[in-house]
């Protein structure tokens, strides 16, 4: 019993990365095993914990909960897309080297492409907005004090740097 | 001279590779289609025995590389076919038990190994465990302490009264104290199982290498030599022949110090057999039905205490639910009948556990391993005999303390390393009088009759414990610089986010003389360092950190004797600064530590600008041979720390909660923490630390909790059932203020932290929630923690006076 391959036409990162995988092929699979993108990581595979949170078109989207067929023709953003083009770290992930906001690192790259999603959408969020901004992605190590100032650091970077 | 980086808050140096996205964590090991996938057939029963297997319709699915279940396992290597290592005995557990590889006749838990398949991938290997065909024949479950302890039917037919150990330990004559004593409580106090969850599960990875008859395994441990030392006995191969690396790990809490789990035997075994690397990821149900859990202990106490609340004697007796095996030993009792005492010193003591089966996830160490259980014991003892005297929960705890000028200060038992449990230093008074003010103490019961007069509930909880931290028996360090000047530092333990190449390197950094970005730090990979323990009981910067820092001492003493030879000037007028040994005073007669590293090799070649440089300097005597006698070539240092006992943390919390009198809905208005490790290496990461174990007691104690029906079915084996905190959990500020009482027992008076933050959380949770509830209801009282909304809710109406 050969499983059909079928062929998804992905671009990852500003790249072009053609897959073939069958249908049942998890969207965070194709990522990690296929593309070799190890960055984004699997905490439940049942959608509850964020950490495989990738961008779809600029969305955040459970990579778990996601058919890779199902994104033929988008765009997805990982962790691995996340700084700048000169190599530097982005804002986000600056901020939270800065303020301490990852210790095993496991849970990170989901928060990471979570709230570049959310400063996109809400550059100068409140203390509430940017606990609010976290909340629906766990973190076993940090006890998120230092994620949620993280958030904070990143609007500001944000908004000192150039745009 | 340069700072001193010992005490920084030193930004972290791993976090540049997790930022992006380039962390290596096992299941990022070998990557790609060369690699084959395994996964496990696990039992859905908590009680059965095995009548027949049949893999039949397995063979014919394409993709499938093998399936084996236990009568396949002598073949493969006989020691196999043993019952997995019981790693810590203890002559109390008299009845110890551990389970097979895969099953061997019957299952003890829902979740247990019975069947192993390798595939092209995960899910063709999910794929075939669907058409094993399992005949069971169904036995009657045990679950639950009181069931257990009833026996009216055993988890194994040889161990009766489901009893694996008793132990007991007395100092004084506690009960006679107690009948003599002026004033006398009992209580029954009761704490329900959680589990670690780290958000990555477990993993390994495993390659055979037939050209030079190797293994190199990756295991998600928190201990590699443990598994490179496993492995080598169970597949018959030398330790000499078995590499284990342990890469980044995402998170341990406790659960990965066991081993070695079944999968890690059994990929290596597969990656030997099938000549195939071979990788298994645990997922996310796995881990609730098959890796450990912790905390599940009744516990009743008996106290008698004069008129200020004075312990004149202490009698504890408890029993500790370990599910079905014990492999991890009785490490988790011990501590709790011992860290018990906390602060405090009783003037008598008596100790009596049981550890007992049911047909559960079996139990090892989950942060706080043992303490949790303890510190609420004591402390709810703390808030009883307080309220039955009217008095003020500090002052009842104050007259109760260790005082600074008892140290060392000996309780009479033995701890969990089999030491004497005595106490290397602390301050208890002056750390209640920081937590005091840290919550605004005697402010407090103005707010809550404000608040009460409004219609609203609002109460406050305090608790003291002590931890003991940094056990041996060991842990090694080397370090070597480079040619370049670029040092390399390797420890055997392993990392799971405690920042340890950070600072590690702090402390190679201030030793040696050099820039911390010239430092490198590798842990848990045996080919760099071979004899190591593990990461676990808040040990690993005591005891790492304390052998790095004697490694570095000695390599800097060799690169100091080396260039006083080559710049003719005597050791004592040299001094290390940013890699470069100088002349004090005189800046010009100087060489780098790169030059020294050339130098102490006398190899012929030269490869490098170092070794060109080095030409200008001559070293070694030259009537004698090139390595003298007691040295050895190279810059390099080596050296091991074992201390004579663990060293004593020690820590007190306070909460403000506040409770919804229709909805019981339990809100935290302010979490307080004063903390003591000793010496602070990096502030940063102590409270982070903190920060983590105090989300992870919050968890603890108002939402996680393993739903066992009596079936033995775990009903909550996920993420959306099993609650984990959010940050919607979690109070905007966690207050955190140090004390430091250095350790007398390591080079760096340093004490673990790792665990501290969620000791006291069930302690200080139930005396908070029990005191707003108060305010309306005088008589409430809470016995048994975890506590949810909904459960005190029903709490309330149960003790309400009809
Ligand atoms: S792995 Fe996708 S949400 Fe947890
Ligand atoms: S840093 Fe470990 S889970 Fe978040």
């Amino acid at each position: 019993m050969t499983e059909e391959l079928l062929d998804v036409r992905l671009s990852v990162n500003g790249t072009p990365r053609p897959l073939r995988v069958p249908a049942r092929r998890l969207l965070s699979d194709a990522l990690r095993h296929d593309l070799g993108l190890t960055g984004t990581h699997v905490g439940c595979e049942h959608g509850v914990c964020g950490a495989c949170t990738v961008l779809l078109d600029g969305r955040p989207v459970r990579s778990c909960l996601v058919l890779a067929v199902s994104v033929d023709g988008q765009e997805v953003t990982t962790v691995e897309g996340l700084a700048e083009p000169d190599g530097s770290l982005g804002p986000v992930q600056q901020a939270f080297a800065e303020c301490h906001g990852l210790q095993c690192g496991f849970c990170t790259p989901g928060f990471l492409t979570t709230i570049t999603a959310g400063l996109r959408d809400n550059p100068s969020p409140t203390h509430e907005e940017a606990r609010e901004m976290v909340a629906g992605n766990l973190c076993r190590c940090t006890g998120y004090q230092n994620i949620v100032k993280a958030v904070e650091r990143a609007a500001e970077i944000g908004a000192e740097g150039p745009s | 001279m340069t700072t001193k980086l010992m005490g920084q808050r030193v930004q972290r140096v791993e976090d540049q590779r997790f930022l992006r996205g380039q962390g290596r964590y096992v299941d990022d090991v070998a990557v790609g289609p060369d690699t084959l996938h395994a996964a496990v057939l696990r039992s859905p029963h908590a009680h059965a025995r095995i009548v027949d297997i049949d893999v039949s319709a397995v063979l014919d699915v394409e993709g499938v590389h093998a399936v084996w279940t236990y009568d396949d396992l002598a073949d493969l290597s006989p020691p196999m076919a043993e019952p997995l290592p019981l790693l810590i005995p203890h002559p109390a557990l008299t009845h110890g038990r551990t389970q097979f590889a895969l099953a061997k006749d019957e299952v003890n838990y829902m979740g247990e190994a019975i069947a192993f398949v390798v595939a092209e991938d995960r899910y063709v290997a999910e794929d075939a465990l669907a058409r094993i065909r399992v005949d069971y024949e169904l036995l009657p479950p045990v679950v639950g302490i009181p069931a257990a302890r009833a026996a009216a039917h055993l988890v194994h037919e040889d161990v009766p009264g489901n009893v694996g150990a008793r132990l007991e330990q007395e100092v004084g004559d506690a009960r006679a104290a107690i009948a003599t004593a002026p004033h006398r409580l009992e209580l029954d106090l009761t704490v329900e199982r959680s589990s670690c969850q780290p958000m990555e599960g477990r993993g390994v990875v495993a390659r055979w290498d037939p050209d030079v008859n190797r293994l190199t395994a990756w295991s998600s441990t928190q201990t590699s030599t443990g598994v490179r030392a496993a492995v080598a006995v169970k597949l018959g191969l030398d330790l000499g022949q078995v590499d284990v690396i342990t890469p980044d790990v995402g998170g341990g809490f406790g659960v990965k110090i066991n081993h070695p789990w079944p999968e890690e035997l059994l990929v290596p075994l597969a990656a030997r057999a099938l000549g195939r690397t071979v990788k298994f990821t645990e997922d996310r149900r796995e881990h609730f039905i098959s890796t450990a859990h912790e905390r599940g202990q009744e516990q009743h106490i008996e106290v008698g205490f004069d008129d200020d609340g004075r312990l004149l004697g202490l009698s504890v007796e408890f029993w500790h639910d370990h599910g079905a095996y014990t492999p991890y030993g009785l490490i988790v009792p011990i501590i709790t009948s011992t860290q018990l005492l906390g602060p405090y010193k009783p003037q008598s003591y008596r100790v009596v556990f049981e550890s007992i089966y049911t047909n559960t996830v079996m139990v090892t160490p989950y942060r706080g391993a043992g303490r949790p259980q303890a510190c609420f014991a004591m402390e709810r003892t703390m808030d009883a005999i307080a309220q039955y005297l009217g008095k003020d929960r500090t002052e009842v705890r104050a007259v109760n303390f260790i005082q600074p000028d008892e140290f060392p200060y000996d309780h009479g038992l033995v701890f969990q390393d089999g030491r004497e449990l005595e106490y290397d230093s602390g301050d208890y008074p002056a750390m209640l009088e920081k937590i005091r003010a840290l919550v605004n103490w005697d402010e407090f019961p103005a707010y809550q009759a404000e608040m009460a007069a409004q219609g609203r509930r609002v109460g406050i909880g305090l608790a003291c414990y002590v931890e003991g931290t940094g056990v041996g028996p060991y842990e090694g360090a080397h370090v070597h610089v480079e040619t370049s000047g670029k040092v390399k530092v390797a420890t055997g333990l392993t990392t799971q986010g405690q920042g340890h190449a950070t600072v590690f390197a702090q402390l190679v950094a201030d030793e040696l003389g050099v820039r911390l970005e010239d430092v490198e730090v590798v842990t848990g990979d045996t080919r760099r360092m071979p004899y190591a323990v593990g990461t676990f009981a808040s040990r690993a910067a005591v005891m790492s950190g304390s052998a790095i820092h004697l490694a570095a001492k000695r390599t800097k003493e060799k690169a100091l004797r080396i260039a006083a030879e080559a710049l003719e000037v005597d050791e004592k007028d040299l001094q290390i600064v940013d890699g470069v040994v100088s002349v004090i005073g005189l800046p010009e007669a100087a060489i780098d530590l790169g030059t020294i590293s050339v130098l102490s090799n006398p190899l012929r070649y030269a490869f490098d600008e170092a070794s060109k440089a080095a030409t200008q300097f001559s070293v070694g005597d030259p009537g004698k041979p090139p390595v003298a006698e007691d040295d050895e070539p190279g810059l390099e240092g080596k050296d091991f720390y074992s201390p004579e006992r663990a060293t004593f943390a020690s820590g007190m919390h306070a909460v403000i909660v506040e409770t919804d009198p229709e909805t019981a809905e339990i809100s935290i208005l302010k979490y307080a923490v004063v903390h003591d490790c000793g010496n602070l290496i990096n502030p940063m990461i102590v409270e982070g630390q903190i920060h983590g174990g105090v989300a992870q007691g919050i968890g603890g104690a108002l939402y996680e909790r393993m739903a066992y029906d009596e079936s033995g079915q775990l009903l909550n084996a996920s993420f959306m059932d099993f609650l984990i905190p959010y940050v919607t959990e979690i109070p905007d500020r966690i207050e955190i203020d140090h004390l430091e009482t250095p350790s007398p027992l390591n080079p760096l008076g340093i004490k673990g932290a790792g665990e501290a933050g969620v000791i006291p959380s069930a302690a200080v949770f139930a005396a908070a929630i029990e005191d707003a509830e108060r305010t309306a209801l005088p008589g409430f009282g809470i016995t048994a923690m975890p506590i949810s909304p909904s459960e005190l809710f029903a709490l309330r109406h149960h003790q309400e006076p009809s």
